[in-house]
């Protein structure tokens, strides 16, 4: 910075205690950007303990709820309906924390954050990944907690280690592409109230599929839907793997099938809805 | 840095912007010299919201031209973003982290190392007079605590050009002035500053130059003793007992002023400019020992915006001289947090 910018009348403030602030040698890179960014996240969540009290304990609530009112009247064709019910539980699970995702992400907009970091010399791509990735590993220490209570009411997985892990990851992946439809969600409605207004499609999404209960106790029109939206795919595969058997999770296919059905909707969900949201970042 | 620093800070020509219906800028043109500070003064919905998010590269304008810093705002948003720091109209601060933490945090993405940051961040604190509170949670702070921070978030880039949108609204009389204060001390180590109020008098407190906005355009530009000029040097204030007294005392005061007197029934007021101040005020307590109205209050105060506006657009400036809403848990916030 110059000095010619100085006022001439400089030599008379004598408070002026500040020696001028060097600026910084250039721009930061996309790492350093989305490292700043999730770390801001992550404390957030981190410091605000009714946050994480108030999503652990209605997580645990629906979850009591399901197990032990609807599931003496679901029938779930031999096996125990919280066998049936935990997989599909944990796969919608990570569609109402990432509708907190959106609300956040809104938040930010409204109360002038985003402002700020858009003009900031930083890459914006870089600054929504920092976010989604924060919120990914937030939502998966949510499901661990989820999965936990879910065998402290009862589930017993029977898939081997391995096919344990690989249902764990999938709800996990799942997140990760819905956290962009959320991103996006929390970006386009600018305000808390019009985001929460549009999350409210997370609950259509949950119970007209697989999760809660089996498809075929539906109404035919809607079994159509039902079977054929990602929530259903993607708990047909969470089954199958915990369960070790694509027969128990009523399925007629290979558990490979299902799940190469769910990564392929996976995939074909982030490469929708990444850029989307990046765009919608970077162009207001 | 590469920025010319002979260039005037800001040349705006001919900008628009419309949302719809509402053309927020329309044609409004803007040259600000190098080492000044800029206050753009104007009534709630003049646009000046709009032409600082212009300035900070946030909104793409439907047409005209933009320099900041020299650099071609349109065509390289991006190095106009190394030029400038932003604080906008609400404290954008992260309320779960602390002070310190927030302005390594923005020191970061402004490119500093982490090393630099953390140096960084404890000069501006310091120099921002929260060191004390530096590592309790923004949660904690007042209102005027989280403006003064959002304030140092917008510096620890050293930016060539600050941008302050309506930095003390909403703000308690004493926030405001410690955020005045801090202000006035970052224009002394030379920062340019832009900033934007619906106050005359902080206009006055702080900037070389006064530009009011109306409806997306300038429509006078001078310094703050040259537009109040416009509405008269002072104004000498006189509130009636009875409302029904109001047009006697309007036309008994009348021939002191250098204007028409205004009268305000709903506050029983009449007001009339005057050149001569003090000299103003013991004539009109004489006039009005000669008519039989009762006086509640007497008074001598500066011309407001409304005044001055008034005087330009022969409209009133809505709202312009009310407090705009009141940051009543920043208030609250106060009490918690005062030491
Ligand atoms: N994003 C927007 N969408 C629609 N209208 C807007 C938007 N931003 C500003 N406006 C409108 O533009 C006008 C100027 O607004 P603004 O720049 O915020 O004024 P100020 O900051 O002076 O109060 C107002 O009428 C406002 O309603
Ligand atoms: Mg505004």
């Amino acid at each position: 910075m110059s000095t010619t910018t100085v006022p001439t009348t400089v030599t008379a403030v004598a408070t002026a205690p500040a020696a001028a602030i060097e600026p910084p040698a250039g721009p930061p890179g996309p790492v350093a950007t989305a490292l700043t960014v999730a770390g801001r996240s992550v404390r957030r969540f981190v410091r605000t303990p009714q946050l994480l009290v108030v999503s652990t304990t209605t997580g645990a609530m629906f979850l009591l709820l399901f197990r032990y009112v609807f599931g003496g009247a679901v029938e779930t064709g031999g096996i125990a309906y919280v066998d049936f019910l935990v997989p599909g539980y944990l796969v919608t699970s990570v569609l109402f924390t990432g509708s907190e995702a959106a609300t956040g992400v809104a938040e930010d907009m409204e109360q002038g954050v985003t402002d700020r970091f858009r003009s900031l010399p930083v890459s914006r791509a870089a600054v929504v990944v920092g976010r989604v990735l924060a919120e990914w590993l937030l939502l998966t220490l949510g499901l661990v907690v989820t999965a936990a209570i879910g065998v402290a009411v009862g589930f017993r997985p029977d898939g081997t280690a391995l096919e344990v892990a690989a249902a764990f990851g999938l709800c996990s992946l799942f997140g990760f592409a819905a956290l962009w439809l959320f991103a996006l969600i929390g970006l386009t409605a600018g305000n808390v109230q019009a985001a929460q207004g549009m999350s409210l499609m997370v609950f259509p999404l949950s119970f007209v599929s697989s999760a809660y209960v089996p498809v075929d106790s539906m109404p035919g029109w809607l079994q159509a839907v039902a079977e054929h939206q990602p929530v259903t795919v993607v708990t047909d595969a969470v089954r199958s793997l915990a369960l070790g058997d694509p027969a128990a999770a009523g399925l007629d296919g290979s558990t490979a099938g299902s799940v190469g059905l769910a990564l392929a909707w996976t995939a074909g969900l982030v490469a929708v809805f990444a850029p989307l949201a990046v765009q919608r970042y970077r162009r207001p | 840095m590469s920025h010319d620093t002979s260039a005037p800070t800001i040349e705006a020509v001919g900008l628009r912007k419309r949302f719809g219906e509402v053309e927020a800028l329309a044609g409004l043109d803007l040259v600000a010299e190098p080492g000044r500070v800029l206050a753009v003064l104007g009534p709630n919905g003049a646009g000046k919201t709009t032409f600082v998010r212009t300035l900070a590269t946030l909104v793409r304008p439907d047409a005209g031209e933009l320099r900041v810093a020299g650099v071609d705002a349109l065509r390289h948003p991006e190095r106009v973003r190394r030029a400038i720091g932003l604080a906008g109209q609400y404290a954008a601060v992260e309320q779960a982290m602390t002070g310190r933490e927030n302005l390594r945090m923005v020191a970061r993405l402004f490119g500093h190392d982490r090393r630099r940051a953390r140096a960084v961040a404890d000069a501006v604190i310091e120099r921002l007079g929260l060191a004390e509170a530096g590592d309790r949670l923004v949660r904690t702070y007042s209102g005027g605590m989280r403006r003064r921070l959002d304030l140092g978030a917008s510096l620890v880039g050293a930016p060539r050009l600050l941008l302050l949108d309506e930095p003390t609204t909403g703000l308690d009389p004493r926030s405001r002035n410690e955020l005045w204060d801090a202000i006035r001390a970052l224009v002394a180590t030379g920062t340019d500053v832009l900033l934007t109020t619906q106050y005359l008098d902080e206009a006055d407190q702080l900037a070389h130059r006064i530009v009011i906005v109306d409806h997306g355009r300038v429509i006078a530009d001078g310094t703050p003793g040259e537009l109040k000029s416009l509405a008269g040097r002072d104004v000498v204030e006189v509130r009636a007992r009875r409302a029904d007294d109001l047009p006697a005392l309007a036309a008994a005061l009348a021939p002191l002023g250098a204007g028409e007197p205004r009268t305000d029934t709903a506050t029983s007021r009449v007001a009339v400019p005057v050149e001569t101040g003090r000299a103003a005020v013991a004539a009109a307590v004489r006039v009005l020992d000669d008519i039989d109205v009762e006086v509640d209050d007497i008074g001598l105060r500066r011309p407001t915006l409304d005044e001055v506006f008034l005087t330009l657009t022969g409209r009133p400036a809505e709202a312009a001289d009310e407090p705009a809403e009141t940051d009543t848990r920043g208030e609250q916030d106060e009490l918690v947090a005062s030491r």
